[in-house]
């Protein structure tokens, strides 16, 4: 038994969106167990079905340099701010 | 045309029966919702068929899957064993069961009668996932001995009228046993 990423196409032209995982023996259950679990109540155009296996998984994205600026997120600011005030409120004082 | 109709609703309504019985108990958690969904879909196809026959003999379906006498079923042999725990068993009657209903649909799809036939094309529609199942767990057991021995046993009695066993008896007594305990209720 092994397990089996079902992605699904809800229209047509649209991305595939994870769906959900199921176990299976092989090719043919996996098909099988994924039209009955994800595509035959009409919610599915289309289905990608994906031994897990064939995933390759990159998860290990480490921000050596602290060059969080290049981050689409942008960088806080909210600490350098408060910094900036309690300087500018000493110098005032 | 309602004889051919009740005779499948049975066949249909006593295997969705038998089918949930694994419920719970398949071998495998995908394989438990895949056949209680097969299970549920048949007790379904009987729902519909009871409806067209109960249309043409003045009755309803209710009355029919439930009001008679154990000895009016008119289902095979074949689907009212109780197989329960021995799944080469269970396989082997599904895959000999869609085998024979294949036939038996598609003759009802071109039926005079355009109620009849919507209603066997609208079945054949959710039968072609059953088939599929059926075959991929053919493929999958083919050399098992258990398996290969259970076809065997079991082919004789597809299409098989004959007498209904013990099995039978004790099945109806749970089917329509809430029903009976309120006579005449509407629910």
């Amino acid at each position: 038994m092994s397990v089996w990423e079902v992605f699904r196409q809800e229209r047509k032209g649209q991305a595939f969106a994870h769906a959900g995982s199921l176990d299976a023996p092989d090719h043919a259950f996996a098909e099988e167990y994924a039209r009955e679990f994800y595509g035959r109540r009409g919610e599915t155009v289309a289905l990608w079905v994906v031994p897990r296996d064939a995933i390759l998984e990159i998860d290990d994205f480490v921000d050596e340099l602290l060059r969080n600026y290049h981050r689409v997120d942008g960088y806080p600011l909210k600490e350098k701010l408060k910094e900036a005030r309690e300087r500018a409120a000493a110098r005032a004082g | 045309m309602s004889e051919l109709l009740l005779e499948l609703a049975d066949d249909e309504l006593i295997l969705g029966w038998r089918n949930s019985e694994w419920t719970g108990i398949a071998p495998f958690l995908e394989e438990d919702v895949a056949f209680s969904s097969i299970a549920q879909n048949e007790i379904g196809h009987a729902r519909a068929l009871y409806e067209l026959a109960a249309r043409d003999l003045g009755t309803t379906a209710d009355e029919l899957a439930f009001d008679r006498r154990p000895g009016e079923y008119r289902c095979s042999a074949l689907v009212e064993l109780r197989l329960v725990h021995d799944w080469a068993r269970t396989i082997a009657r599904h895959v000999l069961y869609e085998e024979a209903d294949e036939a038996r649909i598609a003759a009802l799809k071109e039926a005079d009668d355009p109620e009849v036939a919507g209603l066997a094309a609208k079945i054949d529609r959710e039968e072609a996932y059953h088939r599929m199942h059926a075959r991929m767990w053919h493929d999958r057991l083919q050399h098992e001995p258990r398996y290969v021995e259970a076809l065997a046993e079991l082919r004789p009695l597809v299409g098989e009228p004959g007498e209904h066993g013990a099995e039978f008896a004790e099945l109806w007594e749970e089917m329509t046993m809430v029903r009976r305990s309120i006579p005449g209720a509407t629910w």
